[in-house]
């Protein structure tokens, strides 16, 4: 991962008189620039969805059906149509579907159409989904989805921030016994993270569920679930221990490896003998020489793994019949739903973007070429 | 170029490497040996699990060794045809009845020493005639001595007899399974019986009223273990998929690897050789490709166009080119770009494009190779992700389909040995890469071997 961090940092231009200004100010400005750079990306990402899903000709289907659908629906109470006689009923209601498509403007070039439906995905108004519904029995695929937003953010968060957290202590700890045989145990073990979380996930399952029969098989509560609070949180956990660990396991080995390399490189650093030299605590050495230059590269690096696992929990979460928005998506495929599937595209493009701009704004907390509105040169 | 011979070379002083170089040359041998042996029609055709290719194999049944592992020895499946008359299980005795018509006596002879009993048992008929149909009896003697009337009955052009689905010998049977009955030891308790074991005979007498009536017979027992791979829930035997399943892994992740490695370098090379508008647009595809969710899209491609390996192969590499690692051969390629002997190249009037192929990417490529090794796992587990979700190519056997068709159901109901394989062989090829993937990198990038 080190080696990608570059990937998200933007050249940051302070001008000269901006020296004077309050760190505060600078922030707000770099954070303010990068919301627009990010949601000009986002607009691009989402009309480059808006295209691929456009060229079968799938976002007009989905269209069309809503108006059919509306029409019926709204035929269903209409006397004058009820008293046509049969064969008439058709020709009127086809009459009525072709009026309405073209108040849509369904019978316009592509390319407007194409800027209509991307306004609609940006304004969150998604359609309405052919087969599934949500929880709540609503067919809005706007509520179908974010009615899950919440339980994948329970599993990713608790996930990635154990392995976040964890990987990064054991990693210094390593960097300081380099070539021990905790060291030497830990680089070997880094080839087991080629294999994505859901792949664990069915070994757990099956050693964990299968066979020692002590953790549910998938899932997030009970059925019926317990009536207490407290209850319901500990069946929560309990059914949120394989998940969460497979997507721990699935990073945690090669997060070691790289933050261990990582650390090493920098801990080789002159200022850092220098410290030593001083004879500066091992603590002390560690707090402000390594950990505080080196930060801005370790929140890049994290954000890389947490867009890589937003849509890498797509399988994990379909594995153990997670409750969330990569059930959702693996659903939309069983029904063929192809408004879901859109949407959960868009929403997945809006939270990548929406991690990467967190990630750039912590950054800027952190990184004292923004804050200091230093303009030395980058390596 | 020598250097990278040399490098190569070192490759043989790190054992994590050459372990992964030896588990992958073993999977290549398995994949050149299953192309050659299995032709790609012939496991297409036998994938698609139609009864004929089928019919022989027990449903769910685990692999053969999981016997030596077990106390209890279940019994593993046999077919006795009629067909084959140098079988040394079939005795036959021609005969002609008082029309002059065929009147044949077959005894299938076989022993039975296992602890459990079969999960099925059947005779598939297959006979000629031109308006009488012939007839069948069957009798079946146990190594007790004792004997069973099984059925006669008479039988079309195609006929399957299955033991267990006949009503008159389930009344026989008293209330028994009509398997188990008919290999139970009478001294056991009905209600948990033992296997009687040793020599079991059926007797099957064929009676034609043609004088061309040809009959064929086979017996068919679908035992509880099966092959070396198991059998899936369609009768389908694993083994296989899991032959296939190696060279279609390896061709998605070698191509996937290849593909995306060698464009994302060519075009960090041309935006930083050209520079300004093209540079800037790499820069700006690169940004929005990080925010493109690259599964959803795959799902979508997957969903709504073809499922198709080849589509969705071109899309991965397409989608993965754009991403950070444009980025870090961007930042190798400016420093190369400095380089005296480019500027050299520049002076005696070098093409751009000579420039580019012949004296920026060969300086780069040995930094190409480890991170091209180390993505082939990630590619390999991506096609079996997808197949997972259900959007494996719908014609070809691949592991991920494998693990897929098996699902929770497989967990659930114990069948372990169908998720496991795949997944095993997953691992190995994973690890293997993984292995030489890291061991490269250690060779090429000193840097970060932490000294």
């Amino acid at each position: 991962m080190s080696v990608d961090s570059q990937a998200l940092q933007q050249p940051v231009e302070v001008k000269k008189e901006s020296r004077r200004e309050s760190a505060f100010s600078r922030i707000a400005k770099y954070s303010g620039g990068r919301i627009v750079s990010l949601f000009i990306t986002v607009v691009i990402g989402v009309y480059l969805t808006i295209l691929i899903a456009n060229m079968g000709g799938y976002v007009d289907q989905i269209r069309k059906g809503q108006i059919r659908d509306n029409l019926y629906a709204r035929l269903g109470n209409d006397q004058t149509y009820k008293q046509l006689p049969e064969s008439e009923k058709k020709t009127y209601a086809d009459a009525l579907i072709e009026l309405e498509e073209k108040r849509l403007g369904l019978d316009q070039p592509f390319i407007l159409r194409s800027l209509r439906f991307l306004w609609d995905a940006l304004s969150m108004n998604l359609g309405r989904a052919q087969f599934m519904s949500s929880d709540t029995g609503s067919r809005q695929v706007r509520l179908i989805i974010t009615e899950r937003l919440g339980t994948t953010l329970l599993l990713m968060g608790t996930a990635n921030l154990f392995l976040f957290f964890s990987s990064i202590l054991i990693a210094l700890g390593l960097s300081r016994s380099y070539g021990s045989f905790l060291d030497r145990f830990f680089i070997a073990l880094s080839p087991t993270s080629a294999m994505p979380a859901w792949f664990y996930g069915i070994f757990l399952i099956l050693i964990f569920a299968a066979v020692l029969k002590i953790l549910p098989f998938g899932g997030m509560i009970d059925s019926p679930p317990p009536k207490t609070t407290i209850g319901y949180a500990l069946n929560v956990l309990k059914h949120l221990i394989l998940p969460a660990s497979s997507l721990f396991i699935s990073s945690f080995f090669s997060s070691v490896y790289n933050w261990r390399t990582f650390f090493l490189i920098f801990s080789s650093e002159d200022y850092v003998e220098m410290a030593k030299a001083k004879g500066l605590t091992d603590q002390m050495v560690q707090r402000r020489y390594i950990l505080r230059p080196t930060l801005p590269t370790i929140i890049t690096s994290f954000s890389l793994l947490l867009i890589g696992m937003w849509t890498g929990a797509i399988i994990t979460e379909t594995v153990f019949t997670w409750p969330g928005l990569g059930q959702v998506t693996y659903q939309a495929i069983g029904f063929n739903d192809t408004a879901v599937i859109v949407g959960t595209t868009i929403i997945f493009a809006y939270l990548l973007a929406l991690t990467v701009f967190l990630l750039d704004f912590f950054y800027a907390l952190v990184d004292p070429r923004v804050k200091l509105g230093g303009s030395q040169q980058r390596s | 170029m020598r250097a990278l011979r040399r490098s190569l070379a070192e490759i043989f002083r790190y054992p994590t490497a050459v372990v992964g170089l030896v588990m992958i040359a073993l999977l290549v041998a398995l994949s050149i040996y299953t192309m050659i042996t299995i032709p790609y029609d012939e496991a297409i055709t036998i994938w698609r699990g139609s009864e004929d290719t089928t019919y022989r194999n027990p449903r769910n049944a685990p692999p053969a060794w999981t016997n030596v592992f077990s106390e209890v020895k279940k019994p593993a499946s046999m077919a006795i045809s009629t067909a084959d008359e140098d079988d040394e299980r079939l005795q036959v005795t021609l005969g002609t009845s008082k029309e002059g018509n065929p009147d044949n006596t077959y005894l299938f002879t076989f022993d039975y020493n296992y602890d459990l009993f079969p999960q099925e048992l059947a005779v598939y008929f297959t006979s000629t005639y031109q308006a009488k149909n012939p007839f069948v009896s069957m009798m079946w003697y146990r190594p007790d001595g004792s004997e069973v009337r099984i059925s006669d009955f008479g039988i079309a052009q195609k006929y399957t007899y299955r033991f267990s689905q006949d009503d008159k010998l389930q009344r026989r049977m008293k209330g028994m399974d009509i398997t188990k009955g008919l290999f139970a030891d009478p001294e056991s308790d009905p209600e948990n019986p033992t296997v009687l074991k040793g020599t079991y005979v059926l007797e099957l007498k064929t009676l034609a009223f043609e004088p061309d009536t040809e009959v064929v017979s086979e017996l068919v027992m679908h035992g509880l273990v099966h092959g070396w791979a198991g059998t899936d829930n369609m009768r389908r035997d694993i083994s296989l998929a899991l032959l296939w399943g190696t060279p279609i892994a390896l061709m998605f992740g070698l191509v996937a690897a290849v593909g995306t490695s060698v464009l994302t370098m060519v075009i960090a090379a041309v935006g930083v050789w050209y520079g300004g508008i093209i540079d800037a647009l790499i820069q700006r595809i690169t940004e929005i490709n990080l925010i493109l969710p690259f599964l959803s899209i795959l799902i979508m491609i997957g969903t709504f166009y073809s499922k198709s390996i080849w589509t969705i192969l071109g899309a991965t590499i397409a989608l993965s080119i754009f991403t950070g690692g444009i980025k870090t051969f961007r930042a190798i390629f400016m420093q190369v770009k400095e380089s005296t002997y480019i500027e050299a190249a520049q002076t005696y009037g070098a093409k751009d494009l000579r420039i580019i192929f012949l004296y920026l990417i060969p300086r780069v490529i040995p930094m190409l190779i480890p991170g091209l090794v180390l993505s082939v796992p990630a590619f390999v587990f991506l096609e079996a992700s997808l197949a997972v979700l259900g959007l494996g190519d719908p014609t070809l056997p691949t592991w991920g389909k494998l693990i897929n068709d098996a699902g929770r159901a497989a967990l659930y109901n114990g069948y372990y040995y169908w998720i496991l394989e795949p997944a095993i062989l997953l691992m190995i090829t994973g690890i293997a890469f993984a292995m030489l993937g890291f061991s490269l990198d250690k060779i090429f990038n000193p840097r970060l071997r932490g000294e």
